[in-house]
């Protein structure tokens, strides 16, 4: 597996992303700096494409924005017009949504709090790169740690109808409730794909949860599904 | 040098717990009349341009907030020349 990571000033979950894909998944795996106008690793096209967590050019005018203007963003997008799978964690998937890789936004928490603990999510929806092959309605134990996650969309019914919501804010036995709720997201949204399902944006990050020793390993399931999926052998994982 | 003034807020109906916070500091400090606030961000923007094609100017304005300054989908934006 090939990887780039992209990386902008500010972004500060650039190095776990790297440290995942590089050391625990074994790819060749490189940073991807915001200037850049071309993504290339090893000399190749990359396999995929991450844009981390952080607070981009200081989360200014609204997190996100600025980043989903950058150079290296033409080069994502064409990665992702041709089918590249792109996976936007946190402050990534902000950056998403405002460069229209993604529908909807994400603005401030309905607590007001910087939101920072393990979350469980349910897999759902229809299948992505980072998700096929995770048996639908399994739950994984992932940390959050964001201020502005609470997602919004014009029209969640159309979303839902899709197969477009991959994960969910739910309670440790699968329950949908306000209490599990960390953002107040609209209808629990934790995580969502795009219409042609390779890109992928979640809030919470699956690659601090990677390794047992981290306390949980569910977030490599997403990594382990990627290789599946690269490998074009679909398999059951997790 | 022109200066256009750029303001942007929250859609209604999108919740703004920010302002939600500010009224309720305000009617805890004895400003009992305020029954909510919403916050929105004002830009200023110096320009060098011809202010007699202001309907020219207007719409790169509208172009510049829709492209970066609002995110259309949660705000709504207004631009004062």
């Amino acid at each position: 597996m090939r990887a780039a990571v992209v990386q902008f000033p500010g972004s500060n979950c650039d190095d776990d992303a790297l440290h995942v894909l590089g050391r625990v998944m074994g790819a060749t795996a490189r940073f991807a700096w915001h200037k850049e106008t071309r993504l290339t690793v090893d000399g190749h096209a990359p396999d995929v494409v991450v844009i981390p967590g952080g607070f981009s050019y200081g989360d200014y005018l609204r997190a996100g924005a600025m980043a989903a203007h950058s150079p290296i963003m033409a080069a994502v997008k064409e990665f992702a017009a041709n089918g590249g799978p792109v996976l936007a964690i946190c402050n990534g998937f902000q950056i998403a949504c405002e460069a229209g890789l993604l529908d909807g936004a994400l603005t401030r928490n309905a607590s007001l709090h910087f939101e920072c603990r393990d979350v469980h999510l349910l897999v759902e929806g229809r299948p992505t790169p980072f998700t096929a092959g995770i048996p639908a309605g399994r739950i994984l134990r992932i940390p959050i740690a964001h201020a502005e996650g609470r997602y919004l969309h014009p029209d969640v019914a159309r979303l839902e109808k899709e197969g477009r919501v991959i994960f969910r804010y739910v309670d440790a036995s699968g329950g949908v409730s306000d209490a599990a709720n960390p953002n107040g997201s609209m209808a629990n949204i934790a995580g969502i794909c795009n219409a042609a399902g390779n890109v992928v944006g979640l809030m919470p990050h699956p690659e601090r949860a990677s390794e047992s020793v981290l306390g949980s390993a569910d977030g490599k399931l997403l990594f382990d599904a990627l290789q599946a999926t690269l490998d074009k052998n679909p398999r059951r994982v997790g | 040098m022109n200066t256009a003034k750029v303001f942007v807020t929250l859609k209604r109906g999108v919740l703004d717990p920010q302002g939600q916070a500010v009224a309720r500091s305000l009617t805890r400090l004895g400003f009992t009349e305020v029954k909510d606030a919403r916050i929105g961000k004002y830009i200023e923007l110096q320009l060098e341009v011809d202010p007699s094609q202001k309907e020219a100017l207007k719409k790169r304005l509208e172009e510049a907030c829709d492209k970066l300054l609002a995110n259309t989908v949660i705000e709504d934006y207004r631009v004062e020349l």
